[in-house]
């Protein structure tokens, strides 16, 4: 069930490759908000994620809430590369006709755990499910990625609130923290720091990582199935928005702008790296 | 019919470890009897109606058959996103009910009014929307969610209103219910709580020498458009009765399916006024200062048939 022969940096490579063709094509934001969360993608679908790409539904499987849901290219992406579906399918993202909207939704879309779009939604069904997961004495986990930015959502901390309180150990949020939102900074925008201490407090246990450090990463996401009851766990990721391509990294403009057919050839040329 | 909806779901629970209850911190004094015999299917979320909502989903979509509980806007509107985006996009079998419907929470104030949750939940796609009259339509409503499942809403009165119906029924999910079907000029058309006064209203009018029948709404979402259908065909005149914003409830749905009609019945909306109310009283208080007591819904009936006949002026 678990991919352990898939190498993780060789999808996050194909993971960007995707994004970045397929905001090309589509004409669609997000570039920078994709690239950022590739690596932790990459190392969820190439490893950690117990899934079954032939069989999407089953229901042990474990379960991947994309809270962040702008970056629907990442995730498209790599459920194709993950065998769900035809990676050729993903050149009609945000084309008219398509059910690979710029946000994600779970509607004819193989692997698709949950709809998204607008924020603060996906950690409250994270933890719905993983109180699900113990009542009915089942050992997979729901891992809930957020944005930065998102966690300027008071919902965000009302599931923050229940999940501790309920020591729900089978539920991992994974904050993708670039830095950056939508019209700067997180700090001059809402500061979240001490944003460790934040999840701290609220009864979490965090472990901040290299967000792009495949090792870092795996080792920290892999928590044990069937755990007893415990705090949730929060992964800080820090990352790079825009990373792995030079002109985009940390760089608001990405959160909107599409590549151009030059800056495509040039991206792609560094994400090959 | 709040007791009657908790005696219901205890006992469906009990034969099924599937249904759990999620509360918004709301219910002391109905809940108790659910807790003591499933604590297990049961979950205080706090006064956090966004992640109540959101919880239900997750669970819901892990198998779980879920009904959220909260009182006037809590469980509708407070977390308006995650009943669209989250139960209702993904089918997630989860019943939102809501108690104190209209004005029954009336002296609470406006933040308390549940006067516009009809429309806003029927504008929902994919979303059942109940409003059953008395606790004998709020068990049958429970019947049919039981056995079908939402994604739904479910608009509760309070407890302790009278019961119309003499025996417990089945109804089909979007059935209405004939109460009184004799054959009268009128056709009145009631949903929720307000059912009790709508029946008074037609003695009155009875007395007056107007013959009305009752036919009780119980389903605004699917809506028994064969039932309007037919009484455009048959009655002079459809009144609708609720107690709800005049803008997207009962009234307009009715209308909805009558302007499409060649030839159709007139129409008598009664219902609130597209207003906040900040008067200070109870129910029955709010119900006459609002034209929602059986004597105004006769009055306001009486008035607009004169004006329809040509016998009296339309400006008031």
């Amino acid at each position: 069930m678990t991919a352990g022969a898939v190498s993780t940096a060789g999808l996050a490579r194909a993971i960007r490759a995707h994004v970045l063709r397929m905001t090309h094509t589509g004409r669609s934001s997000h570039v920078g908000s994709a690239l950022s969360c590739a690596d932790i993608l990459a190392v969820l679908y190439g490893g950690v994620l117990e899934v079954d790409p032939g069989r999407p539904d089953r229901p042990d499987r474990d379960r991947f809430l994309m809270s962040k849901g702008h970056a629907g290219s990442a995730l498209y992406a790599a459920l194709a590369e993950r065998g769900f579906f035809d990676p050729a399918l993903l050149g009609q993202h945000y084309r008219n006709g398509s059910f690979l909207s710029g946000h994600v939704s779970h509607v004819g879309v193989p692997g698709v755990d949950l709809s998204t779009g607008s924020l603060g939604h996906g950690l409250s069904i994270g933890a719905g499910l993983a109180w699900r997961a113990r009542q009915t004495g089942q050992a997979w986990r729901a891992y809930v990625l957020l944005g930065d930015g998102e966690c300027d959502e008071g919902s965000v901390w009302e599931a923050a609130m229940f999940a501790a309180h309920h020591r729900l150990s089978a539920l991992v949020a994974i904050v993708d923290y670039n830095k950056l939102q939508s019209l700067g900074s997180t700090e001059e925008t809402i500061a979240l720091e001490p944003f460790a201490d934040k999840w701290r407090a609220f009864g979490w246990r965090v472990s901040e990582v290299d967000g792009h450090d495949h090792r870092q990463l795996s080792q920290t996401l892999a928590v044990p199935r069937g755990a007893p009851p415990d705090r949730p766990l929060c992964v800080l990721a820090h990352t790079v928005k825009g990373k792995g391509v030079s002109f985009m990294e940390n760089q608001v403009l990405w959160h909107y702008r599409p590549p151009s057919d030059e800056e495509l050839a040039g991206a792609l040329a560094e994400v090959a790296r | 019919m709040r007791n009657r909806f908790f005696a219901e779901l205890a006992a469906a629970a009990v034969a099924n470890p599937d249904i759990v209850l999620i509360t918004a911190d709301i219910g002391f004094g109905a809940v108790e009897e659910f807790v003591s015999r499933c604590p297990d299917q049961f979950v205080n979320a706090g006064v956090a109606e966004q992640n109540m909502t959101g919880l239900a989903t997750g669970m819901a979509l892990a198998g779980a058959r879920v009904f959220t509980y909260s009182i006037a806007n809590f469980p509708t509107l407070r977390c308006l996103e995650q009943i669209r985006n989250d139960v209702a996009y993904h089918h997630a079998d989860v019943t939102v009910v809501a108690v104190g419907g209209g004005l029954a929470y009336g002296a609470l104030g406006m933040s308390h009014h549940a006067t516009e949750d009809l429309a806003i939940m029927r504008s929902i796609p994919g979303l059942a929307v109940a409003a059953p009259g008395d606790a004998v339509e709020t068990s049958a409503v429970m019947g049919e969610l039981l056995a079908n499942g939402g994604p739904a809403y479910l608009r509760l009165g309070k407890s302790g209103e009278p019961d119309v119906h003499p025996r417990q029924m089945r109804l089909c999910r979007g059935e209405s219910i004939p109460i009184r079907s004799g054959g009268g000029q009128l056709a009145v058309f009631s949903t929720g709580a307000i059912l009790d006064a709508t029946l008074k209203a037609a003695d009155l009018l009875a007395q007056a020498g107007v013959r009305a029948d009752v036919r009780s709404f119980p389903w605004l979402d699917p809506l028994d458009t064969v039932a309007v259908q037919d009484a455009a065909n048959r009655y002079d005149t459809i009144v609708t009765v609720e107690e709800h914003s005049i803008t997207g409830g009962l009234g307009s749905a009715v209308a909805e399916i009558l302007a499409e009609l060649p030839g159709s019945a007139p129409l008598i909306r009664v219902a609130l006024p597209a207003r906040f109310s900040s008067l200070v009283g109870d129910q029955d208080h709010l119900r006459r200062a609002h034209g929602l007591d059986p004597a105004a819904i006769s009055a306001r009936v009486l008035e607009q048939l004169e004006v329809n006949r040509g016998l009296a002026a339309q400006a008031r």
